[in-house]
């Protein structure tokens, strides 16, 4: 079912050092070195990057909400092997539906390398609530503008440089029908991973009081799962009542993942060759 | 530090806050992605989606929307079958003729009778009898729809038939998970989970099996050609029989919306919940992901799924059909037994019989009953035209139109098949669900059936 592969651009020469290599794996993702989930709102073309990245067929109707469940596939982005976890549409991963669930739950508790967040540019001020929501939650975030033609077509013109600067992460213009850009997007998500670019993601803070409140909590919170890494969304989160982190409180869930995090931090560091900027 | 010191602390640090805060939160996120996206997007035209607005403006219209939407699908049905009509006799003469083929070769090698009886007319004829009836209608229908869906119809769908679903206590995204049950109900099923009220997922769920899935489609299309569009001048057939199979959907349509109605009235009490939907921009669909989803996501493996079903179905039967019990054999015995009951219905005890046998894939009815109706251990081959079909239900067994249409009803309203039940007890979690689903769908269908056939006897229509 997988055999036929989209042809994506190549978009360097094979002799320049800068000559980046993507290789569709399908579904064959039993070794990888790196997890990356593919959030974003409906109907944003996050299959059809999904897709285009895997080889995979994966249908992407044009419906919000097309996609239900959690989709994985594979692929090799210079000599390093991903795996691709494409989530459920949704606006916000505040409420409790359960396509929001599914996507908040593996951000949060799966905790991917990166998070790719893709977005509609023709409607990009939407889209960027949950680019902000997911910055919460995580440091290694990188944008992906989809759908420029649509937005060129509408008569808008996105400039990712300005976003970059505002949210403190990567944002690359792409189009995920024809490929383009691509190539751009995995650099910056392996750089991201490898600490290659430090992220400074924009955090919102609210009113001075909850702040307090949210300083209050988020040493409690460190004490009881050191190294956990996203202990100030947690604390936004216990504040507000929701029910699904204050149970993965009391069950013991976040303890674990932060020692699942650690083992593979062991793992993983023979990998990483270059820190820092070069 | 334990888990419930820090949920007391947040807990009593959240009763300090100022009531509004959770609006304060969700509105700085706003403001930030507002002043951001102003200063990242520039717009260079004033030229709008205009093309886009003008066609919505069309088909969401409170006047011509709906009767768009019935046209389109009207328009796919009537490619299904007037196109499916074509292929399927050329599939049937060429499936059956390998199986004469096997036979004889059979025969001449000197295989013993029931291994030949077993292979060609049980396996293999079960086999081939669900290519030929479902093959043809799934390659037509299945890209058509796609079609619709990738241009970004669907939504539009749903935003035509919202003001019905919150009548009947609904959710208006029910729409597009009936419109997936077209497809597969368990795949209509498995996208009720776009619903985010648990109730009205429920509705959704239950419900969906009132539209018939692609299993059920060929079924209806050979009631509508062979029984109603029959009676009138070649021409016209093709309309009447689509027309024919139009008016069962909407038939189905109609009981979706009765069944949801009761349903929110009794055992799913609520209201119809708020909820906002998107209508993305038309996109021009990609012909060949199309094809390929249409075709090897969806007609294969459908098929192949009914195949795996067809074959141990052919093999039941062919052995039922060969236990002789006196002047009788085992099949005909069963639907003998079945057949006062089917008959008070409308029916007759041999579909009874082929329902039974066809519960894990609605896909093989048709065949299952030509078997029994045809005597599977007599080496005949199934009928491979219209005519053919007609002379052996109306002469040879006693089908009338009442039979037909009370059949085309049966398939409508029955119970899912088991593979749809398994997905709604693991969507649900629940037998009780999963039960209703069932008790619900067959009740319906044997309370229909046995009203119609008792007013038109009353009548004297049949």
């Amino acid at each position: 079912m997988t055999n036929t592969k989209t042809v994506l651009p190549t978009e360097h020469c094979e002799t320049c050092p800068a000559f980046t290599q993507l290789e569709q794996m399908g579904i064959k993702v039993g070794d990888f070195d790196r997890v990356i989930a593919l959030a974003g709102n409906p109907n944003t073309g996050k299959s059809t990057l999904f897709n285009a990245l895997t080889g995979l067929k994966q249908h992407t109707g044009n419906w919000p909400g097309k996609t239900v469940t959690r989709a994985e596939g594979g692929f090799e982005f210079n000599k390093m092997r991903y795996k691709l976890v494409d989530l459920p549409g949704t606006y916000s991963l505040l409420s409790a539906s359960q396509d929001e669930e599914v996507a908040r739950d593996f951000i949060l508790f799966g905790q991917p390398s990166c998070t790719i967040v893709v977005c509609d540019a023709t409607s990009l001020e939407r889209n960027l609530n949950l680019v902000l929501q997911v910055m919460e939650i995580t440091e290694n975030v990188v944008v992906a503008i989809n759908l420029m033609d649509e937005a060129k077509r509408k008569g808008l013109e996105v400039d990712p440089r300005s976003l970059s600067r505002d949210l403190g992460i990567p944002a690359i213009a792409i189009t995920a029908r024809s490929g383009e850009g691509i190539h751009t997007l995995l650099g910056a998500v392996s750089d991201v991973i490898e600490g290659k670019i430090e992220t400074k993601p924009l955090r919102v803070h609210g009113t001075p009081e909850f702040q307090k409140a949210v300083n209050e909590l988020v040493p409690m919170i460190e004490q009881m799962a050191p190294g956990i890494p996203n202990a100030r969304w947690l604390a936004i989160r216990l504040l507000d009542g929701d029910a699904r982190v204050q149970k993965a409180l009391s069950t013991g869930e976040l303890g674990d993942i932060v020692s699942r995090q650690q083992r593979a931090d062991v793992q993983f560091s023979g990998k990483m060759s270059v820190k820092g900027r070069q | 530090m334990e888990a419930n010191e820090i949920l007391a602390k947040a807990e009593s640090l959240r009763n300090g806050l100022s009531t509004g805060f959770r609006d304060e939160i969700v509105k700085s996120l706003y403001t930030e992605a507002e002043n951001i996206a102003k200063r990242a997007v520039k717009t260079t035209s004033e030229k709008k989606y205009d093309f886009d607005q003008k066609i919505d403006r069309l088909v969401t219209s409170p006047y011509a929307g709906l009767p768009i939407m019935l046209l389109l699908l009207s328009l796919i049905i009537w490619l299904t079958v007037s196109g499916a009509n074509v292929v399927s006799g050329w599939i049937a003469v060429v499936l059956f003729g390998i199986g004469d083929y096997g036979r004889a070769l059979f025969n001449q090698i000197g295989a013993p009778w029931w291994l030949t009886g077993f292979i060609w007319d049980g396996v293999y004829l079960g086999l081939a009898w669900v290519v030929s009836v479902m093959l043809p209608p799934m390659m037509i229908f299945f890209p058509a729809f796609t079609f619709l869906e990738d241009l970004g119809y669907l939504p539009r769908v749903a935003f035509n038939m919202d003001w019905l679903f919150k009548k009947t206590g609904a959710h208006g995204k029910q729409s597009l998970t009936m419109a997936m049950g077209f497809g597969c109900n368990a795949a209509g099923v498995i996208a009720t989970r776009v619903i985010d009220s648990p109730r009205e997922r429920l509705i959704a769920i239950l419900t969906n099996n009132f539209v018939p899935c692609n299993g059920r489609f060929p079924t209806l299309i050979m009631l509508a050609t062979v029984f109603v569009a029959a009676s009138f001048p070649p021409a016209l057939t093709s309309f009447i029989a689509a027309g024919t199979v139009v008016g069962v959907v909407l038939i189905g349509v109609m009981f979706t919306f009765i069944a949801s109605w009761v349903l929110s009235k009794t055992v799913l009490k609520g209201e119809a919940s708020a909820f906002t939907l998107e209508l993305p921009p038309y996109r021009r669909p990609n012909i060949s992901r199309i094809l390929y989803t249409s075709i090897i996501d969806r007609t294969i493996f459908v098929l192949w799924r009914a195949m795996q079903t067809a074959a141990p179905a052919g093999a039941i039967i062919w052995i039922l059909a060969n236990i002789h019990l006196g002047d009788s054999n085992l099949a005909r015995l069963i639907a003998d037994w079945l057949n006062p009951f089917g008959l008070l219905l409308g029916l007759d005890g041999v579909i009874l019989l082929a329902y039974i046998i066809a519960i894990p894939a609605n896909e093989i009815v048709v065949p299952t009953m030509m078997m029994v109706y045809m005597g599977a251990g007599m080496m005949i081959n199934g009928p491979t035209s219209n005519s053919a079909i007609f002379d052996l239900l109306v002469n040879g067994n006693g089908w009338t139109m009442l039979t037909a249409v009370n059949l085309m009803l049966f398939a409508l309203l029955h119970n899912p098949c088991a593979t749809t039940i398994m997905t709604i007890y693991k969507e649900t979690k629940s037998v009780k669900w999963a039960t209703l689903s069932v008790v619900m769908t067959l009740g319906t269908a044997f309370v229909v059936t046995f009203l119609t056939a008792s007013i038109a006897r009353l009548f004297g229509w049949a």
